[in-house]
């Protein structure tokens, strides 16, 4: 209590009193992001309005020895948000500023704007920030910038780290930095990449230049029903055999297709093993030629059914079962557990049969939605939290997912980052050289290792711990405890 | 990477050695970009024999090579089935590997509409200053497992340890190809570019030099036909513009090379790296303008800090490529990038073997 009331009365010199919180209900709504499973009460929360008062913070913490963890909107499915129990939560919601300049096809924005609020900004010059993470009328473009977030049409057009130019921010003592530049490259090191998807552990972000690229004139999508996945699995291989790019390329196995048609009525075909969405962008003549190739490469993947959407509007019938798989997951289950992992497209289907086998083993249901065109995998392990041995049995289905997925040459996540939530799967995924080798980087931004600690990379230790108990039981009994 | 194979058991041998002696390395390919960057130093650490292809599986879209490969070889194992280094990496000469396109992490004239080099690398796998056999990223173009070190790697001109084997994305080779030229001076070519530029056109390059803007379309045949009828200029024979645009890509053209005598009359050749829609710049010389803009080439006699000067007015920075020794190449970081420099040097290459000055004095 009385450092709370030290770094409080530290950080009033630098804020108004209505931008710092300390007290349980007033800082209680940053206790967690998405990931609500993990929570941990934050000392203090402020909300900065200028870049000068986010400089004045960090110093003031810096100099105190206090954990910083910035936060966006919230919404990481990973935990990368979850406070420090005595650190400081860096809430960046108030830098909410945006400049369109249409002559250079770039958006100069604060962190704390939305990552839709950009293509809309940028619509009435026919423009457009290509990245789309599902969360996207929610999640801001700092968080993408910290997750290096990625969406359904990064397959064409590339996740954050290919879409940002520049970021303006903070290092960990406060002194003002710029990554990158309006041009296409930097001198020195690239370190640009390196910030973007470090997830809030590097420095603070506190506005970002974008790149923004012509809306398509027509996108058109065909949804392509399959009685067996391997042969949606070989279609998904044989569409990029064929030189074709498509601008999403999405699978969904019948477990998923009817829990989503059950909640929007997306026209899927229900009895198909495996459905998959498969769209064309660009100009008229573009998308004609490209649709025509897309359909013939189906139906000689044995596509049972293959549907081209008409118009916009029976399009966006097609996505909108897409993009309500996880609330209709949370329609049919108490609880879901959502996984991120990525691999090889060619190993689609052994994945999914591997999971069926799974959903046996461990006697849970698990639906299926794929961004198979890039091989990122979000299974849905359905189960109910209330019931502690459904609980234990989810989250060793979800590290049998990902020790799956790097075995057949993946990665333990693909989109939604390490946070707090795969730590130990990191230990799997990564040699002790590999991961002291970050932490090297980690210190060579912030040497005291104050922004966002505990995340990312896991301990030496913990690594054993996780190793001894992963053979003596298969799982952590206390996944929120920290281990060091 | 099996650490048992011989060629990579004697690198890591060479780096036990040099790190015991405190003695630098200068990590070598097949030295055809050896011109750029500071001057090398160190004994030669030979890459090439670390070569081969390890996997290449055309339907992920991904390849895996040794660092030693030949960028010949890696390039005509992808046009065998139809696909591409999307980036178009300058070659300068033949000879050049594998391991020296990322760590020099240059990119051709489709760099503005595919991206970089950088943008390609999904994997790196890396010998630091410890002798570690290190793997960062993987063969998935997803993948955000921590922080992002294979393209930390990228143009980091070995300062930061061997790169061993590398994955990149490849994209299949456009299925059509056209080159319109057009008799434009400099402001009226900028500035249609620039409104092109926000315009769905199938655009993969842009050069303009000496009164002339060529502009190369690339993409689905209707698209590429489509966009021909639009913009109008006079099409270029295909079998010209293909060697038209190598010469520009390899720098083989007249305009890159720097002869006696305009070193001596003190002419140096620097790339200017600025906002596509930066007008005009005034410096007294030559110049070639690639990427929309975006990269300008000027061969002047102007001194290095007027030609920095000029990049940084514009929100850029510019890099002395040939000519005027004794300058620095780059342009200098701000102190707390420096540091974040020297600190990232220290975690990979604690006893500073690798590349010593290459990219900056110090590094």
């Amino acid at each position: 209590m009385q450092r709370q009331a030290q770094v409080v009365a530290a950080l009033a010199e630098a804020l108004p009193r209505a931008a710092i919180l300390f007290r349980d209900e007033d800082t209680a709504p940053f206790e967690c992001d998405a990931l609500t499973a993990y929570r941990t009460s934050p000392m203090v929360v402020v909300l900065p309005e200028t870049e000068a008062q986010v400089a004045a913070v960090l110093k003031i913490c810096h100099k105190m020895g206090v954990p910083v963890v910035a936060r966006g909107a919230g919404t990481g499915l990973s935990g990368g948000a979850t406070p420090h129990h005595t650190g400081v939560v860096l809430s960046l919601a108030k830098f909410n500023r945006l400049k369109i300049d249409p002559a250079s096809c770039t958006a100069t924005v604060q962190c704390g704007v939305r990552n839709l609020a950009i293509s809309e900004a940028a619509a009435p010059h026919g423009l457009y920030y290509a990245p789309d993470p599902s969360s996207q009328i929610a999640c801001t473009i700092g968080g993408n910038v910290a997750e290096n977030s990625g969406g359904v049409h990064c397959l064409k057009y590339g996740l954050t780290l290919h879409n940002v130019l520049k970021v303006r921010g903070f290092m960990v003592d406060g002194e003002a930095v710029e990554f990158g530049s309006r041009a296409l490259d930097a001198a020195g090191l690239d370190l640009l990449s390196i910030l973007i998807g470090s997830e809030g552990m590097l420095a603070v972000t506190t506005e970002v230049t974008v790149k923004l690229i012509p809306k398509p004139l027509l996108a058109r999508c065909i949804m392509a029903s399959f009685s067996d996945i391997e042969s949606a699995g070989a279609a998904v291989a044989s569409v990029i055999a064929h030189g074709i790019i498509p601008a999403g390329l999405e699978m969904m196995d019948k477990a998923m297709t009817a829990a989503v048609d059950a909640f929007v009525h997306a026209d899927y075909d229900l009895e198909a093993a495996a459905i998959l969405l498969c769209e064309s962008d660009g100009t008229p003549e573009e998308v004609e030629e490209e649709i025509t190739r897309m359909e013939s490469v189906l139906k000689d993947a044995g596509a049972a059914r293959i549907e081209v959407s008409r118009d916009e509007a029976q399009r966006l019938k097609f996505w909108s079962g897409r993009k309500n798989a996880f609330p209709a997951s949370g329609g049919i289950s108490p609880d879901y557990m959502c996984m991120d992992s990525t691999i090889p497209r060619k190993r689609l289907a052994e994945m999914l049969r591997a999971i069926q086998q799974m959903e046996i083993k461990y006697n849970l249901r698990c639906v299926n939605v794929f961004h198979a065109g890039d091989g990122n995998l979000h299974p849905l392990i359905l189960f109910d939290a209330e019931d502690a041995d459904e609980m234990r049995r989810c989250e060793k289905f979800g590290a049998d997912i990902l020790e799956t997925s790097v075995r057949l040459g993946g990665t333990v996540t693909g989109e939604h980052g390490v946070g707090v939530e795969k730590l130990n799967s990191m230990c799997v995924q990564f040699s002790a050289a590999e991961r002291e080798q970050f932490l090297g980087v980690k210190r060579a931004f912030d040497p005291l290792e104050l922004l966002n600690p505990g995340k990312v990379i896991p301990t030496l230790h913990r690594c054993a711990e996780y190793g001894k108990m992963h053979v003596r039981r298969g799982m952590l009994p206390f996944p929120e405890l920290p281990r060091f | 990477m099996d650490a048992d194979d011989p060629a990579l058991g004697r690198l890591i041998n060479q780096v036990a050695g040099a790190r015991a002696a405190r003695a630098p390395l200068e990590i070598c390919g097949g030295g055809t970009k050896r011109f750029y960057g500071e001057a090398p130093a160190g004994a030669p650490l030979d890459v090439r024999p670390l070569s081969g292809i390890s996997s290449y599986e055309p339907t992920e879209l991904v390849v895996t090579a040794r660092a030693g490969t030949a960028l010949r070889d890696l390039e005509a194992a992808l046009a065998e089935e139809g696909q591409c280094l999307p980036f178009e990496p300058p070659r300068f000469a033949p000879g050049g590997t594998v391991g020296g396109m990322v760590a020099a992490g240059l990119s051709g004239p489709a760099r503005a509409s595919v991206g970089s080099v950088r943008d390609h690398v999904l994997g790196v796998t890396l010998l630091n200053g410890r002798g570690e056999i290190l793997t960062f990223g993987g063969q998935v173009t997803k993948n955000v497992a921590g922080y992002d070190v294979s393209r930390l790697i990228v143009g980091s001109l070995g300062i930061l340890g061997v790169i061993c084997e590398v994955s990149l994305k490849v994209l299949p080779a456009s299925v059509a190809t056209e080159t319109l030229s057009f008799d434009w001076d400099e402001a009226r070519s900028l500035d249609t570019l620039s409104r092109w530029a926000a315009q769905p056109l199938p655009i993969s390059a842009t050069a303009w030099h000496a009164g002339r803007l060529n502009v190369r379309l690339a993409g689905a045949r209707a698209a590429v036909a489509a966009a021909c009828e639009r913009l109008g200029g006079e099409r270029l024979e295909s079998g010209a513009a293909k060697a038209w645009w190598l010469s520009v890509r390899d720098q083989s053209a007249g305009f890159f090379s720097l002869g006696e005598e305009s070193l001596a009359r003190g002419e140096a050749l620097w790339r200017l790296s600025v906002p596509s829609v930066t007008a005009a710049l005034a410096l007294p010389g030559e110049q070639f303008i690639e990427w929309g803009g975006a990269q300008r080439w000027w061969r002047t006699t102007a001194t290095p800090d007027v030609v920095r000067e000029a990049a940084a007015r514009a929100g850029g920075h510019a890099t002395l490529i040939r000519g005027q020794d004794r300058v620095e190449v780059f342009a200098p970081l701000s102190a707390v990038l420096l540091r974040v420099h020297q600190g990232l040097k220290q975690a990979f290459d604690p006893a500073r073997i690798f590349n010593p000055g290459r990219l900056y004095a110090g590094l």
